[in-house]
């Protein structure tokens, strides 16, 4: 036998990748940006649920939930961000979720941003954002908040 | 104690009596704490709360409709009374370990439901990562009391054959149209497959497809369990057609499992728990003579070079790399 016990201890736990779920509630159908999002922040080492389109707010909260995400990223580029991004935001506080980083992105008018950051959006990334920008802001971000949970 | 990795703070109380009592939010994150650290304390906290589900493998080449097809399980399920967990498994890109999760584009169409829990899991690609993290999310659904656990996999390839020891049915999903493909797949899937889903089955080539997979099956290939003959069923996933008699078969197997003195089942169960101990158990000791989170060992590369360069054979290679193993376990244990 060459290996004695303390051998095969086991290997330490691997820091677990940063989870975002990324998801567009309401009725429009352009996805290609979130898209463009998601697959930059794969690239980036992160893991990234993407739920499609056309969901709902309780949709988005609940796979939240089940995914146990850092993140959730919304996009909408329908005009309908006032209603439903609040939602969801209402949502995840009272599944108990208050602490899940939520951003935003598609088309935002700049007006829009002081009532969705009051309902609790951390960040809206609108058109022409850099991918490596959103990298940048959710690794600190995460950072923060797993500290915070420990 | 040999564990290096004893805490030196107190261990927080593990979310056990939240897990078995079905807390949507502690199932979640147990699923979080087990894929990290799948032998970690909560596992093992939670192994001898499980063994009631039927575990269910789900796999098949990349676009059978997997995906679809567990949504059409689960309703089928959820008509009967029965409550689902589901694992989705997807590829981690070996280049940045990240990984794009897509599989609840498809299934997460039915309205909102307590009696169903779906979680996105990547392989990760690390050590043993995919099996001993799947075998122990598994093991976080069954504590949680979901009578019906789903593994779907990835696409083909080795995880075809991983999954029969993860689950005590398997069903792997075949497409028409893979002409010569079922005859490349045959040899791992005949072996593995307890059910056939001939899925897309509105498609042309589905009859011929069916043919060819019964006619390999009567051919008298080497069966897992010789008293079984896996049936094939036609399913059409985005209809439903076909899913009823596609949860009859798949309780049909349970059943032969069951049958008489459930030998059939404790085999199962058998031959899962070796899987899981010998996955745990290669796991450990690639990363004590390989390293663990990246870090390889000096002595690795040193005897890398050495083949490269012809000065050692690969065997004496393999000895010195154990040898050297023991040898730094000793000094640091």
């Amino acid at each position: 036998m060459a290996m004695d016990r303390s051998t095969a201890a086991p290997p330490p736990p691997a820091d677990t990748p940063i989870r975002v779920l990324v998801a567009k509630p309401g009725l429009d159908g352009h996805d290609r940006g979130a898209k463009v999002v998601a697959r930059a922040l794969r690239d980036a080492g992160m893991e990234v649920i993407y739920t499609g389109i056309r969901q709902t707010p309780e949709m988005i909260v609940e796979a939240a939930l089940q995914e146990d995400v850092d993140v959730v990223g919304l996009s909408s580029l329908s005009g309908a961000h006032l209603t439903l991004f609040p939602r969801v935001m209402d949502g995840l506080r009272a599944r108990g979720l208050g602490d899940v980083i939520v951003i935003a992105g598609g088309i935002i008018p700049a007006e829009d941003a002081a009532p969705l950051e009051a309902a609790g959006i951390r960040a809206i990334f609108g058109p022409g954002t850099s991918t490596e920008a959103i990298v940048a802001w959710l690794r600190e971000a995460v950072a923060e908040r797993r500290a915070a949970r420990t | 104690m040999a564990d290096a990795r004893a805490p030196a703070l107190p261990a927080p109380a593990l979310p056990v009596d939240a897990v078995l009592a079905g807390d949507r939010a502690a199932i979640a994150r147990a699923l979080t704490t087990v894929e990290r650290d799948p032998a970690g304390p909560l596992a093992a906290a939670l192994h001898r709360h499980g063994g009631k589900a039927h575990v269910v493998g789900v796999t098949g080449v990349p676009g059978a409709g997997k995906s679809t097809l567990v949504a059409a399980l689960i309703r089928a399920w959820r008509a009967r009374g029965r409550t689902v967990g589901v694992l989705a498994v997807d590829p981690s890109s070996p280049l940045s370990g990240g990984a794009i999760l897509g599989d609840r584009v498809r299934m997460d169409a039915g309205p909102l439901d307590d009696g169903v829990f779906i979680r996105s899991m990547a392989n990760r690609g690390a050590v043993g990562g995919l099996a001993l993290a799947a075998s122990s999310a598994v093991r976080v659904l069954d504590a949680a009391g979901f009578d019906v656990v789903v593994v779907e996999t990835v696409g083909a390839g080795q995880s075809e054959v991983e999954i029969a020891d993860e689950a005590h049915t398997t069903v792997v999903v075949v497409p028409p149209g893979l002409g010569d493909g079922v005859q490349a797949l045959k040899a791992g899937i005949l072996e593995v497959a307890d059910v056939f889903a001939l899925n897309k089955a509105d498609l042309p080539g589905a009859d011929r497809a069916a043919a060819q997979i019964e006619a390999m099956l009567k051919l008298g290939h080497a069966l897992r369990d010789p008293a079984w003959l896996p049936p094939v069923v036609r399913t059409v996933a985005p209809t439903g057609d076909g899913v009823d008699d596609l949860v009859a078969a798949v309780d049909a197997h349970a059943a032969h499992l069951r049958a008489g003195d459930g030998a059939g089942w404790r085999a199962r169960e058998r031959s899962r728990a070796y899987a899981e101990l010998r996955r745990l158990v290669l796991a450990r000791y690639e990363a004590a003579v390989f390293g663990a989170g990246g870090a390889r060992p000096a002595a690795i590369d040193a005897l890398v070079d050495a083949l490269v360069a012809r000065a050692i054979d690969v065997a004496a290679a393999a000895g010195a790399a154990a040898d050297e193993a023991a040898a730094r376990a000793r000094a640091t244990g």
